[in-house]
C-alpha cells in the first residue's frame, strides 16, 4: 500500500509535481525521513526541500518532522500559508 | 449557524449579511471584515493568484469557526474565501460574525481573520506588470496578530 504526496505553491513549481503515489521505502517512517528520501531522488526535489520554509501536513493536519507515516497516508508539502 | 465556502466566484457582502442575520434571529450585532486585492504605486500588481489545499482548507476553516463560536458565544459566522486569479480591487475574503452584542461580534471577526491568515492552507502569488510573478511570504505581523488571542 502506498502513500499519496501532494505539493502546493512553489513546492509544486520547483519539484515539477502536483501529486504522486509512492510505496513507502524501507526505513522511511516519519515526515523527516520522507523529505530525506525525496531530496535524494533528484536535483529538483533536493533544491525545493533545501528551503527552511517547507511545511507539511499528514492526512490534512499540520505535521512536524517527527510525525510518523503509515501506508495510506496523504502527505502534503507547502510553504507557510498566506491566505486572507 | 456556520457558513463556510471556498470558491472562485465573488460574494455580495449585503446578501451574505442578510442571510446570516436571517439565520440568527437573536443577534443584536453583526461585524464584518472584507479583504481586497491591493495594488499600490510603490508595489503595483496586475493580479493575485490564490491556491489552496482542497479538503484541508475547509476542515481548517471549520475548526477556526468552531473555536470562535465557543470563545465569543457567537450566534453564527460566515467565512468565504475566493481562489483563482483576482484583480486589484476585487474581494478576496469575507468574515461575518453575529452575536448578541457588539464586543463579541467585533472580537470574533478579528480572531477569525487573524487565524485564517495563519492556519488555513491558502497561498498567494503576485503577478507584476512586467509579467513576472512571485509567491507571497507571510509577514511577521501575521503571527503576532494571531498570538494576541
Amino acid at each position: 500500500m502506498s502513500i499519496t504526496i501532494l505539493y502546493f505553491a512553489w513546492l509544486r513549481e520547483r519539484t515539477g509535481t502536483g501529486i504522486e503515489q509512492l510505496v513507502l521505502p524501507q526505513g522511511v517512517s516519519t515526515v523527516a525521513d520522507l523529505i530525506a528520501f525525496l531530496r535524494g531522488r533528484d536535483a529538483a526535489h533536493d533544491a525545493a526541500f533545501a528551503s527552511p520554509l517547507v511545511r507539511a501536513a499528514v492526512n490534512q493536519v499540520f505535521a512536524r518532522p517527527e510525525t510518523p507515516l503509515s501506508p495510506g497516508d496523504e502527505v502534503a508539502f507547502f510553504p507557510p500559508v498566506t491566505g486572507g | 449557524m456556520r457558513r463556510i465556502r471556498v470558491h472562485p466566484d465573488d460574494f455580495d457582502v449585503g446578501a451574505e449579511s442578510a442571510a446570516l442575520l436571517a439565520a440568527c434571529k437573536q443577534a443584536g450585532a453583526l461585524a464584518s471584515f472584507t479583504g481586497v486585492v491591493r495594488s499600490t504605486s510603490a508595489h503595483p500588481i496586475t493580479a493575485l493568484y490564490l491556491e489552496h489545499y482542497p479538503g484541508m482548507t475547509e476542515a481548517a476553516l471549520d475548526r477556526i469557526a468552531a473555536e470562535a463560536e465557543s470563545r465569543f458565544a457567537l450566534l453564527g459566522c460566515t467565512l468565504i474565501h475566493r481562489i483563482g486569479t483576482l484583480e486589484p480591487g476585487q474581494n478576496i475574503v469575507l468574515v461575518l460574525a453575529a452575536a448578541a452584542h457588539r464586543q463579541p461580534a467585533l472580537d470574533a471577526t478579528g480572531f477569525l481573520i487573524d487565524f485564517l491568515k495563519t492556519s488555513a492552507p491558502f497561498w498567494k502569488k503576485e503577478i507584476f506588470p512586467d509579467g513576472t510573478s512571485a509567491w507571497v511570504f507571510p509577514r511577521d505581523g501575521d503571527a503576532q496578530a494571531a498570538s494576541r488571542w
